[in-house]
This record gives C-alpha cells, structure tokens and sequence, in this order.
C-alpha cells in the first residue's frame, strides 16, 4: 500500500519520522485521517490521540496535548506541544493537569480577552483528553 | 626573595587551583554533550514551525488585521532586548560579550533617540548591564537551580514578552544570545523576534506561490497565527536558551583547559624558582662553612 511520510516533533525532540500508510490526527475541528495523497492543509490540533497505520495494523497511539500539523500529498509534519506514547501516559499526572487547568480557568474574569479566556479552556480541554487517552491505554 | 616556605605554599596553592580547575573543565565537557543533545533536539521543531510559518505569514502579512505580532505595531520607537546570559561565570569572555553587544546595541538605539528596554534572562547579564543602564531593565529570569531548561521555561519568557507587546510597551522585540557554533566559538548573535522576520521575497510577493502548494487552513489563517506566533517566540527562545547553555558549556570547557594550562606553566615556574632557591641557600651555607673553616 502507498504511504507517505509522518513525522511527528515536540519542542523537546523529534518522536517519529517514517513511512507510514495512515494516521488519524485530533484537528481542532475533529479528528481526520490522512491517507497518502491528501490535499495541502494546515490544522491546529487540539488534545487528542494520534494513531498511526503501517502494514494493515495500528502499530502507535500518541498521546498531544495541542499543537499544529501541515499535511502535504507526500507528507504530514505534526508539531505537537507535547506528544507521549499512551503506555507512558499517568492517569495521576493528568488529574493533576485537570485540577490545575481548572483552577486557572476560574481565575479567567469576563474583563480579561477572549484569546485568553479560550486558551484557558483549551487548556482544560486539552487536560481531560490527556486523561481520557490514559485510560484507553 | 621569596622564602621556601614561602614557595612551597605557593606550589601547593596553585597544585590545588589546578585540579578544581581541571575538575570543572571534565564536569563542563559531560555537561557540553547533554546541552548539545538537547538543543539539537529541539532543533526539528523549530526547523518545522519556520517553514510553516514562512507559508502561513507571507500570506497573511499583506492584509490589513494582520497580527502585530507578525507585522509589528508599525512603528519603531520603543525597543525591547532579550539578553540570554549564562547564570554562572568562569567561563572566559562568554557573558561579557553578549553583555558588550547588548550594551552596543543599547547605545546605538538611544542614539538614535529611540526608547530601550531590557529583559534578561539568566543571572550574569542582569549584573553586567545594571551597572550601566539599571534603569532600562523591566525584568530579570533566570533558571538558576535546574537541572536543565524545559521548553515550559522558556514558554514563560515568552508569555512576558506576549504580555508586553499586548500592552504596547514595545514596537519592535529583539533577542541577544550566544550562538553555539562549536565549543570554541560561540558567536554573540542579535536575532529579531518582533516584527517576524519573513524569508525575503515572499514578503514582496505573496500571491506568487510558485511551487510551493496553496494550502488549505483549518481553521482560518487569522485564527492558526493567532496561536502558531506566540508558539514561535516560546520556540526562538526556547532555541536561544539552548545554544546559550551549550555555549556556555563549550565556553567554561575552554576557559577551564586553558586556566588548568597555565596552572601547569605556573607550577613548572615556581618549582624552578624553589630549587634555585634551595641550591642558591646550600651554596650560600656551603661557603659560610668553607669561610669558617678556613679562618681558623
């Protein structure tokens, strides 16, 4: 089967740069599976689980907690804020994300900008999908 | 002259120098290779988010609403520096010389009669330029105390510079850091954060995509920069902290091999001195003897 090239980077390191014949990405508007050819796009991602297909089976699940990804016919490069395999996911580490995020949304007043208000919810958003993708793991 | 005594403390002293500074140049060198690992790490990343950003600004950059983090406030009065220094010293001419350039740098603007600010990030460039221009700092960071420099940290400058832009405390935003070339050169380089510096001719020609595809945005450009930009200053700094710390590593690493170097040559210097001295004083009692002996 064709396939096409995903790479898949966090500020910290690059996690995945290979050939593979599908991936299924969190885009802020819904999840989308890309499949070689696919027409140039650049989403923003939102908390969610990428799922990469090689060879007929789903050989990864990666947990993002947001970020960026630009598909192009032969490749997609997803910039992930953070990216961690599911099976190194804790569920305690993200219940702690849960409670901190929401304690900042709380702090977020009707005065302050919209950005901020949304970043703040996109960030508790982002938090319960963590904990979400630890339990599927 | 000095006594033997005198020589043989000396000896023992520098002996003493010479080990601590050759301990901190082998501390130096592992920590050179996981700093070196960790900004070419990082370097993927931002590689990525240029070329996206390079696609995404020059098609956005024409228009009018464009983000004034992507095209600046359209003025050019007050400046703000980012100085990234190193926290620690003993590093040869390392912070000094990103401390020389920011203070080149904040002359030529007020020269020009242009506002300067400075924001530093790490310890040592607060204390070189409070002594001359105090009262141009906003703000001091620094990551004393970490084991290594997360990209949350340097998330953290970049949410105070955001802040100020947002504030309209600045025109134009500008990062001073050491370049990380090798270990012996490191280059005191002065990057401009705000306005984004676009690839040049894309600017002057947006609709001339070429070959480059026509990408579809989802959702809206206005609404991906209004999210990818803040993300590039956290990524540039983020960089600029990691060259900076791996130059700084390189540059200790350096500084510590030649002070070890001259420790050596020291030594070589006061142990010839002290054996002249010793042979200089068994003459000298040899022929007292020889004096004495022959006077009676």
């Amino acid at each position: 089967m064709a396939t096409f090239l995903l790479e898949l980077v966090s500020p910290e390191r690059l996690l995945l740069s290979r050939q593979v014949e599908m991936a299924t990405i969190p885009a802020a508007e819904g999840e989308m599976g890309v499949l070689p050819g696919h027409a140039p796009m650049i989403v923003t991602l939102r908390g969610g689980i990428i799922r990469v297909r090689e060879n007929g089976a789903e050989t990864e699940r990666l947990f993002v907690g947001g970020g960026f990804a630009e598909v192009s016919p032969e490749r997609v490069t997803v910039l992930a804020d953070e990216a961690t395999p599911l099976a190194n996911l804790s569920r305690a580490e993200a219940e702690r994300r849960i409670a901190e995020a929401e304690a900042a949304l709380r702090e977020v007043t009707a005065e302050d900008t919209e950005v901020k208000r949304d970043a703040a919810l996109e960030r508790v958003l982002s938090a319960r999908s963590m904990l979400d993708a630890a339990q599927a793991a | 002259m000095a006594s033997l005594k005198d020589l043989r403390g000396r000896i023992n002293s520098v002996k003493n120098t010479r080990k601590i500074t050759q301990a901190m140049k082998m501390v130096a060198a592992a920590k050179l290779r996981r700093a070196q690992a960790q900004a070419e790490a990082a370097r993927p990343y931002a590689e990525r988010m240029e070329a996206i950003l390079a696609s995404l600004g020059a098609a956005v950059a024409s228009t009018p609403g464009a983000p004034q983090m992507l095209v600046g406030t359209g003025e050019d009065r007050v400046h703000l520096l980012v100085v990234v220094t190193a926290d620690r010293g003993l590093a040869g001419g390392f912070n000094t010389n990103v401390g020389r350039l920011a203070r080149a740098r904040i002359r030529a603007l007020e020269a020009e009669g242009k506002v300067v600010k400075v924001l530093t990030v790490g310890r040592k460039g607060a204390a070189y330029l409070r002594r001359d221009f105090a009262s141009r700092i906003v703000g001091e960071i620094t990551f004393m105390g970490k084991k290594r420099v997360e990209f949350s940290d340097a998330e953290a400058v970049a949410v105070r510079v955001t802040e100020m832009l947002e504030e309209g405390e600045f025109d134009v935003c500008s990062l001073l850091y050491n370049r990380f070339r090798n270990v012996i050169t490191q280059i005191p380089t002065d990057q401009r954060l705000i306005p984004a510096p676009l690839p040049e001719g894309q600017v002057t020609a947006p609709a001339a995509a070429g070959p480059q595809a026509q990408y579809e945005y989802e959702p809206a450009e206005e609404t991906i920069l209004a999210t990818l930009l803040p993300r590039n200053l956290a990524i540039q700094i983020y960089r600029a902290v990691l060259e900076s710390t791996a130059g700084f590593y390189g540059s200790q690493m350096t500084a510590m091999d030649n002070a070890t170097r001259n420790a050596g040559d020291m030594i070589n210097r006061l142990t010839l001195n002290y054996n002249r001295t010793r042979q200089a004083n068994i003459t000298k009692e040899l022929i007292e003897i020889i004096s004495g002996a022959e006077a009676v």
